[in-house]
């Protein structure tokens, strides 16, 4: 029974806390770029302007749950709730400590590459229900994008299973106690991260919802609680990327003194914070020259470093 | 690929220098005296309003927004009847200023004048007027014009010749 409850507990926990993460890091990314940028971001409400979130929650959700009327209204309300879903269940297999994993699947990397593909859905269905133009050309842009980002964010990770033997992501960490993956799969990480980052659709890779020339994309029809979905997805998305890179490059909840759930959130902190620069700091790509760059450099990359790590594993061992 | 890592660089060096925002209510920044804010009508040392109601102001403004009516007082001057701002229109441009001819209509480095009713944004006559002189200390139109009013005669300003008798030979 308190086996049970336990379970209850962390699933629950882990649920509310990736999307507590997410809401927080709507003011902290605000009040970051703010810092980088010479002034203050929201710094009102609260201490340091942290019940900003509270105020933007309630706003949001108050306003007009409005469905245009040319839209496509099962698929319009179905999309928003695609992104949430998929990403939040890639949650389930991300070891945070080690009691603190919900699930622990044996193949723990290939849901979340399935989880992750799954997002496309999302972007796909909103962007054809909105039954706009921008809205079309925005989602054909994260369509395009996404598939060909997912396939060498796929192949990235395998360099990792290769080394560490499995896809259960407890494994992945456990093997990484004496050196992080980091190190001998810098190629690697370097590339999921651009993919990750892809993902997400974050800047530099945020061209399906390029305000300058979109709108805002696949969701320029959405207001209220379903634009929330989106926006929030995002946000649950960034997290969700800065745990993967923790869990699968830099040793997870492993750390000296500190407990494991510290370490653990404290190195996610730090890739939240390096996507937020990286927002600051790159301007985004031509549609092309992303593409290109995916195609052309990204994926011979990918390949490169599997044989190379594949080579290496076969004539030494692990 | 390291112009990248540069660009991250200077980004993040970004966020240890000094914030260029100024924390509005608490801190104010210094305006300059000719900051262009609320206007006012001035008085001259004397204590009496500057405006003669010349329309100069109301006919310069590009939005129509300064409403007046002349008058005559007792003492033979030019007063405005009633003199009337909606600064729910006004784009403080400050032709008005410039078009006084007797510097009674002022900008201030005042600008907090937020309403919740519109209609509280038209200024009369009593809150446009103030007890001081303004940006122009010294200055009384009535003292330096030759224009004559009860108490002064012509001829009677500060630098000005009695006037001549023209049916008199005399030089």
């Amino acid at each position: 029974m308190s086996g049970i409850a336990i379970a209850i507990l962390v699933i629950f926990g882990v649920l509310f806390g990736a999307v507590l993460i997410a809401a927080g890091m709507t003011w902290f990314e605000r009040r970051l770029l703010g810092a980088f940028q010479e002034r203050y971001g929201p710094n009102r409400a609260g201490p340091f302007g942290v019940l900003q979130v509270v105020a933007d929650m309630l706003k949001i959700f108050t306003k007009e749950n409005w469905i245009a009327p040319f839209a496509d209204k099962a698929l319009f309300v179905i999309a928003p709730a695609i992104i949430m879903i998929s990403t939040l269940a890639s949650f389930a297999v991300i070891p945070i400590a080690p009691a603190i994993l919900v699930s622990d699947l044996d193949i723990g990397l290939l849901y979340f590459l399935a989880m992750s593909s799954f997002a496309v859905y999302s972007v796909a269905l909103a962007g054809w229900a909105s039954n706009n133009k921008y809205s079309l050309l925005g989602s054909i842009r994260a369509v395009g994008q996404m598939v060909s980002y997912e396939v060498f964010m796929g192949l990235s990770l395998m360099g990792v299973v290769l080394q560490a033997g499995s896809f259960s992501m407890r494994d992945i960490v456990e093997a990484q106690h004496g050196m992080w993956y980091v190190v001998p799969q810098f190629v690697g990480f370097v590339v999921f991260f651009v993919a990750g980052l892809a993902e997400t659709r974050r800047i530099p890779f945020d061209i399906p919802e390029a305000e300058s020339e979109l709108v805002a994309g696949y969701h320029t029809e959405y207001s209220g609680f379903k634009f929330a979905m989106f926006y929030i997805g995002e946000y649950v998305g960034i997290t969700l990327i800065s745990m993967m890179i923790v869990t699968l490059f830099f040793g997870g909840w492993q750390g000296p003194f500190l407990p494991p759930l510290v370490w653990f959130l404290l190195k996610t902190l730090a890739f939240i914070v390096l996507f937020i620069l990286i927002r600051a700091a790159l301007p985004r790509p031509r549609y092309d020259q992303l593409l290109s760059f995916g195609w052309k450099l990204m994926l011979p990359l990918a390949l490169l470093n599997l044989a190379v790590t594949g080579g290496i594993v076969l004539a030494v061992g692990k | 690929m390291l112009s990248i890592l540069k660009t991250l660089w200077v980004t993040l060096v970004h966020a240890l220098h000094r914030r260029a925002t100024v924390l509005y209510p608490e801190r104010k920044r210094r305006l300059p005296a000719r900051w262009r804010g609320r206007i006012v009508l001035t008085r001259d040392p004397d204590g009496e309003e500057r405006c003669v109601a010349c329309y100069l102001c109301s006919s310069a403004c590009p939005v129509s927004c300064i409403a007046l009516q002349a008058g005559i007082d007792e003492k033979g001057r030019r007063r405005p009847e009633f003199f009337r701002i909606n600064f729910s229109r006004c784009i403080y441009c400050g032709l008005c200023e410039e078009a006084c001819p007797t510097f009674a209509i002022q900008l201030t480095p005042d600008y907090e004048m937020a309403e919740y009713d519109r209609a509280n944004l038209v200024y009369e006559k009593e809150d446009l007027l103030i007890s001081g002189t303004g940006k122009q200390p010294g200055y009384n139109f009535y003292r330096v014009s030759g224009m004559e009013i009860s108490g002064k005669k012509k001829g009677e300003a500060e630098n000005e010749r009695p006037p001549s008798d023209v049916r008199s030979l005399l030089p």
